[in-house]
């Protein structure tokens, strides 16, 4: 492979995802917090930052930032303060976010990333701390006005930062993956990069390989998905790499990803650094995190997905292709776990789920938790299977869409009524052979020459015969003891 | 403390009010005397004195995550400067 | 003035009725508009309230505060009901919630009768920097009143209410009580809910009572004390009966500060007329000592830096983005947050706005933020100290009586000196109390104030009952 210019830099990358949590009212206020609702229809004095109001700290909150902490290998600290980072904004009703600046709940963890060629990497945390929210802003609907709806300010929210362990936009992507994955699993967040519950900001420099010093960081934001966020990552270490080797320097700046025109742009903030004047938060008392509290959130904590997936692997014996496919969601992990309380056939529950399930809900834009059969009933049909009564595609293409259609039944009477169940009663497919056989000499001959294929015709012509009924296999076995000799 | 024009400008632009002429004067004379007398302070040692954050001892005031809704949209809108029945409104911005 | 106990005997006996009683302090409020002490009379429904009053104590359904007419400063919320703290930036502000404070009074069927007059954003110690104007001592009007709950204390010295609820971050209760003659008591930090008190200095202030004696001023404070699940910096502490004022027939250990006592900035007829108290306190066999306290001259910067700090940061919220006044001028986002706060606030809010945010910055954050906060440690432990081997802490509230108008406002640092005695209280979070101790040879009133242990209001309360028969028999 050629060195290109490129492979003398080392890009130097750190990511923020911001996350918000699945909590039913917000961070430091009793409002509701639902996606999608009206504007300004979820607000109230706290979060519009009337006078003569309060914060109160919302205890789910912090229960589900610990909860990603310790997911997240880190240490949960003991005695927490809060700040206020201090700045104007139209999305800020105070004129302050209450955030945590010195005194971040979780810290020094990590965790491990695995790239598309399965190599795994380490990625450290530094940080993880509690916030809220800002309001959201229109600017396309009125010519003179931006419009602002005050719904998300107050929602809570944890920030990750990660130490810049990143050396790739896919590792970048490898990351974010995770982390969504991760919050879902956690019942954390629903992780909608698109519906921002789930944010990512990167700091990017490049260095000579080699060398210690950082290069300058560039702040890129407003990645609104996960390839997104590989691709502005992309985009900008090249850039940048561009540039210093056409001798010019590297600005400081923030920047913003241009999805349609796959690059960033500086957003020419006036102000170099704005200094948020970060103070404790007077309003709200230290909150002490114990070990018992520790103890009992990790006690509460569900199998990440990657301890789920070597599970499957362990214990069902499944491959490590399998396992990632069925543990990328959890309720699939969870529904396949079920199937094989009532079938010993793993591998068959694993195919079914990754195939006839998964493209169900594709084709009718379900999720599992909406698709009709339970996990018992895919075991009925599995076996039927294993036990002769039912071939393979009789039951993936005529009885599971029925069975779906009709999900009071049972598989079995399903399948009878459908007519489905297959001869495989040697002495009754026997006969059919022979008449097949009998049926087409010249065949017989161009099969006996060399032509082998036509083992399909012969096969076609005994299930034509039975109605589809006989047993695929034992008519294969059949016709071809009987031709080999 | 000697403060500057410059840091009068920098910090009216923190705080987002601004002085124009006389009055610009007048509030870097004020900063300059509050200032200094504020330096007084440093006549005390505080060597190894850790500061005081919290005046009260209580930790861990936490409310439960229940939702309660106390106004309505109607009412968040009210006292609104300039609006229209579902946003408030401000002169149009570039987002950061 | 009757206090509230005579006058709910007299509306029990039929003397006289609640509605009776609005209508003459109405009228008195009207009579005496000079003083400019109310912004906002709310005469129409104080009168209804005051029929359904009426009735509830006729059906024997009356409360605590049953019928006791009460001024509220424009610092504290009340639902529905105009809020202002005297400044343009708030002008037409209707608010959505009332404070705790305001419920609780409510609840026990008090009638609320206007919102006061006050230094804005409750900045100032002789209410001369509100948007409405000054408002005039009672007793000479052409002195001020005191601040910043200038207005609160003057609706009571005059008689146009029973008693009003004021705020006090640096003195702004005590020091204007000390100045009109009135009872002004500043709770423990923690003691009352600031939920709805629009915020100043958050670890300074407290609602607190101003009235004419103190009994009611205990009352009212049975009534406001205690945690509310709003604001999470009130204490748990329990609320205990401060209505019973028993004497406690034991001797108690007074101290008083040197450097208080000595200090050249001191008028020399109130020294005096201090160290007589001291003697007659003596003589009824308590024990009057002196006490080092060598930060005096520490304790106001170290509440400037302090106090302007939090108000920098809580006073961003007036922006013109989901309230209040905005600029009628046109340009852009950054604009209209400049010209509207600069238009609406008041030459001594911005002052202090741009104190705390030269404090606060990442430069100077050491220099002045930390090393204030050490040093009120050092404040707060020191007179933690003194509070246990004492029982109080003897003062001078003010280091003279009411000044002149416009003596003290050309100069913010002189304005800031007349606090010096008062502070203490807010940077320890002690409660404290200023009663009326007798007249100055110039004809104005001056107060002695009590320092009590941290949820000592009980105790503090009893004395202070003794005390003011000492005083003035």
């Amino acid at each position: 492979m050629e060195e290109s210019i490129y492979d003398k830099y080392e890009p130097v990358i750190g990511l923020e995802v911001h996350s918000q949590l699945l909590t039913n009212s917000k961070a430091f206020c009793s409002d509701p917090i639902e996606y999608g609702a009206l504007p300004n229809t979820q607000v109230g004095v706290i979060s519009l930052g009337h006078p003569g109001t309060l914060p109160f700290h919302n205890k789910a909150a912090v229960d589900l930032s610990i909860k990603m902490g310790l997911a997240c290998n880190c240490h949960i600290r003991e005695v927490n303060h809060y700040a206020r980072k201090n700045y104007f904004y139209a999305d800020l009703p105070k004129g302050y976010q209450i955030t945590q600046d010195k005194t971040p709940i979780c810290f020094d963890g990590f965790i491990d990333i695995t790239t598309k060629d399965g190599v795994t990497k380490r990625i450290g945390i530094e940080r993880i701390h509690m916030e809220e929210d800002s309001g959201k802003s229109m600017h396309d609907q009125d010519v003179f006005d931006s419009l602002i709806d005050y719904n998300r300010a107050g929602t809570p929210l944890m920030e990750i930062v990660t130490h810049p362990d990143f050396r790739t936009g896919e590792e970048a992507y490898a990351y974010i993956s995770l982390i969504r994955q991760m919050v879902r699993y956690l019942d954390i967040s629903d992780g909608n990069m698109e519906e921002g519950s789930l944010r990512c900001d990167a700091n990017i420099s490049v260095r000579i390989k080699g060398v210690e010093k950082f290069g300058t960081k560039v702040e890129v934001k407003n990645m609104n998905s996960m390839r997104n966020v590989q691709r502005a990552i992309d985009f900008e270490i090249k850039r940048q790499i561009d540039l210093i080797e056409a001798g010019e320097t590297i600005i400081s700046d923030t920047r913003t990803f241009d999805a349609q025109k796959n690059l960033t742009i500086s957003m020419r903030s006036k102000e170099a650094a704005n200094d948020y004047r970060y103070f404790p938060e007077p309003d709200l008392p230290p909150l002490m995190v114990g070990r018992d509290w520790v103890a009992r959130i990790k006690e509460q904590m569900p199998e990440l997905p990657a301890q789920l997936a070597a599970r499957l692997i362990e214990e069902y014996n499944i491959t490590a292709y399998d396992a990632q496919v069925i543990t990328e969601l959890k309720e699939t992990a969870y529904y396949f776990l079920e199937i094989c309380k009532h079938t010993n056939n793993y591998k068959s529950a694993a195919n079914w789920l990754m195939g006839a399930v998964k493209n169900y809900m594709n084709q009718q834009a379900v999720e599992l938790k909406d698709f009709p059969l339970k996990a018992a009933q895919l075991a009925e049909i599995i076996k039927l299977i294993d036990d002769g009564k039912l071939s393979n595609s009789a039951a993936s293409q005529v009885l599971f869409p029925a069975f779906c259609n009709k999900p009071e039944s049972n598989a079995a009477a399903l399948a009878q009524e459908l007519n489905l169940i297959q001869e495989s009663d040697e002495g009754s497919i026997k006969p059919m052979v022979e008449a097949v056989l009998a049926a087409w000499p010249d065949k017989i001959m161009e099969y006996k020459a060399g032509k082998k294929n036509l083992m399909g015709l012969f096969v076609g012509e005994v299930m034509k015969r039975s109605q589809g009924k006989a047993d695929p296999k034992l008519t294969n076995k059949l016709l071809m003891e009987l031709l080999d000799n | 403390m000697e403060i500057t024009n410059d840091a009068i400008d920098k910090l009216a632009h923190l705080a987002r009010l601004e002085f124009n002429g006389a009055d610009k004067e007048s509030i870097k004379q004020d900063l300059t005397q509050i200032t200094a007398f504020c330096e007084k302070l440093n006549e005390i040692d505080t060597t190894g004195v850790e500061p005081l954050i919290y005046m009260s001892t209580e930790t861990n005031i936490l409310r439960d995550d229940i939702i309660v809704e106390e106004i309505t949209h109607a009412e968040a809108l009210k006292n609104a400067p300039k609006k229209d029945s579902d946003y408030f409104r401000v002169p149009k911005f570039l987002d950061k | 003035m009757a206090d509230y106990k005579q006058y709910k005997q007299q509306v029990l006996s039929g003397e006289t009725t609640v509605v009776r009683t609005v209508q003459d302090f109405l009228a008195k409020a009207i009579q005496q508009k000079h003083l400019n002490a109310f912004i906002e009379l709310w005469g129409e429904e104080s009168l209804m309230r005051a029929a359904q009053i009426d009735l509830q104590i006729a059906e024997g359904k009356g409360g605590k505060l049953a019928g006791m007419v009460i001024a509220l400063k424009d610092n504290i919320c009340y639902k529905g009901h105009s809020v202002t703290n005297s400044s343009k930036i708030l002008k037409g502000f209707e608010s959505l919630y009332s404070s705790t404070v305001v419920e609780r009074i409510i609840a026990e069927g008090a009638v609320i009768i206007g919102r006061c007059n006050c230094d804005e954003f409750a900045m100032g110690a002789s209410n001369e920097t509100s948007a409405y104007g000054p408002v005039l001592n009672a007793r000479d009007n052409t002195r001020v009143p005191g601040g910043s709950s200038g207005g609160c204390t003057v609706a009571v010295q005059a008689g146009m209410c029973h008693a009003a609820l004021g705020s006090d971050t640096g003195g702004s209760i005590r020091q204007p009580a000390a100045f009109c003659g009135q009872v002004g008591f500043k709770p423990s930090y923690g003691r009352v809910s600031r939920w709805g008190l629009l915020s100043y200095g958050s670890s300074f202030d407290q609602i607190g009572p101003i009235t004419s004696n103190i009994y009611d001023c205990a009352l009212l404070m049975e009534v406001i004390s205690g945690t509310d699940g709003k604001d999470a910096t009130a204490s748990s502490n329990k609320v205990e009966d401060y209505t019973d004022l028993q004497a406690s027939n034991k001797p108690l250990r007074f101290a008083y500060l040197d450097t208080c006592l000595n200090n050249k900035g001191l008028d020399e007829e109130l020294r005096t007329q201090s160290f007589a108290i001291f003697e007659q306190l003596k003589a009824l066999g308590h024990t009057v000592e002196t006490v080092e306290f060598p930060y005096l001259d520490y304790l106001v910067p170290a509440y400037y830096v302090l106090t302007t700090a939090e108000a920098s940061s809580n006073l961003s919220r007036y922006q013109g983005l989901t309230y209040g006044y905005r600029t009628e001028e046109k340009g852009d986002l950054d604009s209209l947050f400049k010209k509207s706060r600069s238009e609406g606030f008041g030459r001594e809010v911005k002052r202090r706005i741009m104190l705390g945010t030269f404090v606060l910055t990442s430069d100077f954050y050491d220099a002045y933020y930390t090393k204030a906060q050490k040093v009120r440690r050092l404040i707060q432990e020191s007179t933690e100290k003194i509070l246990e081997s004492y029982d109080f802490i003897i003062t001078p509230t003010t280091p003279s009586t009411a000044f002149k108008f416009g003596e003290k406002t050309k100069d913010p640092v002189a304005m800031y000196l007349a606090d010096i005695f008062t502070v203490q209280a807010n940077l320890s979070g002690h409660p404290a109390i200023s009663i009326p101790a007798g007249v100055h040879s110039n004809g104005m009133p001056w107060g002695i104030q009590l320092m009590g242990k941290q949820f000592g209001e009980k105790k503090l309360f009893s004395f202070s009952e003794e005390l003011s028969k000492i005083v003035s028999p």
